[in-house]
């Protein structure tokens, strides 16, 4: 009796743990950055002020060989005097993980509003760089990539 | 171990705004990630970079998930004495590390 | 889930060069201009190579000095004692690796060499294949050889495991039966699915490969294009590798070592 019940109820436990474990994969499994949320993180970076095009390049490669590692400059057409400067550079993506990428917080002692990093690109996607002046001005520039070989993936 | 390559020219003229390059030995974990248990991979990595100079802040960053492994940050300074320019960042398991180089300013 | 579409992808890249096979008539093997993989990478990759404070191959570089430098084993020993400034002493040692190793009766290569050094030198335990103490201390003495033209295959008692090797490279395998040569000597300079190409020459080991995130060896590249044609990768250490590393580095004799080489 027993021995017939047993494997049954292995069967059926592994059937619930198999669903058990499905179950964690869907809640493990990180909902991804969506143009939504990134607009979200610009907004939580910039709060009620306005956004506009110019002061900002977004220098990043015409094409990403792999995007583990995708170098990233960001340039502002600042004096980088005590008067008028760059206080914050941030970075953001609409399609990793997080909206996220940096932020950067500069000083009229750089002398130039000029920072370099390599990122992750989990997908082609727009990036996207917000300046923020020291007279409390954001400015923007926006780069669409084509990730042909994704981060994230092991070979 | 080799923590970090750091490039930080050894004399400047005063005034003269020199480039600063670090390159950080750190996996940057993402968090994402499925080990080959299928379990998740706890994310660590470096999520605060801050740079002094004799002291005094000259540039920062908050580091996302997004930052490559074994990340590389470049930026810029003005040469306004000779001295310390220190650097400290602090990762997810809350290790922080320093590097320091020495800079004389004519 | 992205596992399986990014292998799914890759098949249908071998499939597509399998169908360039057949209908290349004429292959264009072996490469009458010899390319680095590095002429094939993108300026921005090829810009992190040549910065040795971007490359992050430098850091693995920085940490086989310190391990140059540290006393190990039961005689407190380190390889700076015995070989000095390895600046000079390791000038041109990675540029004729694999090299005939007497004692074996066989080639061997650096890293196995260095095993060697600190099993009957320095009575240390031999540091894992592929870990990062060895293909740290392998970088440092690649770098002594940076620039340096690759000389490997010049002790004539190492011809029939370089022939060994040839016929290694170009034995087809795996379940998509393809040989290294139908790739990189017929079709270099294409693209399978979205990477390119390149002619397969190791000027730069230990590299640092961006899609490892990390530093590996050739043996981890070898391996890597196996799994690619669904064969069964040999395991490290093993004799095979060997063989082809000592027919790829003869074949590519002459080109300047490239180490710690960027890779996508």
């Amino acid at each position: 009796m027993s021995r017939k019940s047993g494997p049954v109820e292995t069967s059926r436990r592994e059937i619930l743990a198999a669903g058990a474990g499905a179950l964690a994969l869907v809640i493990a499994r990180p909902a991804r950055a969506t143009p939504e949320s990134m607009a979200a993180a610009i907004k939580a970076f910039v709060g009620e002020a306005d956004i506009r095009e110019g002061m900002v390049t977004l220098e990043l490669p015409a094409l990403v060989e792999n995007g583990n590692s995708v170098p990233l400059t960001v340039k502002v057409d600042s004096p980088m005097t005590a008067q008028d400067y760059v206080k914050r550079i941030a970075v953001f993506n609409e399609r990793n993980p997080q909206p996220n990428v940096a932020l950067f917080y500069l000083s009229p002692r750089a002398g130039r509003a000029l920072v370099s990093t390599r990122i992750r690109l989990g997908d082609s996607q727009n990036i996207v760089a917000i300046a923020q002046l020291s007279d409390g001005t954001f400015w923007s520039d926006k780069a669409e990539l084509v990730v042909t070989l994704p981060a994230c993936v092991e070979s | 171990m080799a923590r970090a390559l750091i490039n930080v020219p050894a004399k400047a003229k005063r005034g003269d705004i020199i480039e600063i390059k670090a390159l950080i030995s750190h996996p940057m974990e993402t968090g994402y990630r499925t080990g080959p248990d299928g379990a998740l991979v706890p994310r660590d990595i470096i999520n605060r970079f801050i740079c002094t100079y004799n002291g005094e802040e000259i540039f920062s960053a908050d580091l996302f998930p997004a930052i490559a492994a074994n990340p590389f940050l470049s930026f810029t300074t003005t040469a306004t004495e000779s001295g310390r320019i220190a650097f400290r960042w602090i990762d997810d398991r809350g290790q922080a590390y320093l590097e320091t180089a020495e800079i004389a300013v004519e | 889930m992205r596992g399986v579409l990014k292998n799914v992808a890759l098949t249908a890249g071998f499939g597509g060069v399998l169908a360039l096979c057949i209908s290349l008539a004429t292959a264009q093997s072996p490469p009458s201009e010899r390319k680095s993989g590095f002429e094939f990478m993108s300026p921005e990759s090829q810009a992190t190579q040549q910065d040795d404070f971007s490359n992050p191959g430098m850091l693995w570089v920085a940490e086989g000095e310190a391990v140059w430098n540290a006393k190990a084993g039961v005689l407190g020993r380190s390889c700076a004692e015995c070989h000095g400034d390895a600046s000079v002493s390791m000038k041109g040692v990675a540029a004729r690796y694999p090299v005939y190793f007497a004692e074996s009766g066989r080639p061997i290569d650096l890293q196995s060499r260095i095993n060697v050094c600190r099993k009957t030198n320095q009575n240390a335990t031999p540091f894992p294949l592929e870990g990062r103490d060895l293909l740290a201390l392998s970088s440092f003495i690649g770098k002594q050889s940076r620039g340096m033209p690759i000389t490997t295959g010049e002790d004539n008692r190492l011809e029939p495991f370089r022939a060994r090797g040839q016929e290694l490279y170009e034995q087809r395998q795996g379940q998509l039966n393809f040989s290294c040569a139908n790739c990189h000597d017929d079709n270099w300079g294409r693209r399978l699915a979205s990477s390119m190409i390149p002619q397969s020459h190791p000027t730069g080991y230990p590299l640092y490969r961006l899609e490892w995130q990390g530093m590996g060896s050739l043996q981890r590249r070898l391996r890597n294009c196996m799994t690619g044609v669904r064969a069964e990768p040999y395991p490290y250490g093993s004799q095979e590798y060997v063989e082809l590393e000592l027919f790829l580095m003869t074949r590519a004799k002459g080109m300047p070592l490239e180490t710690p080489a960027v890779r996508p």
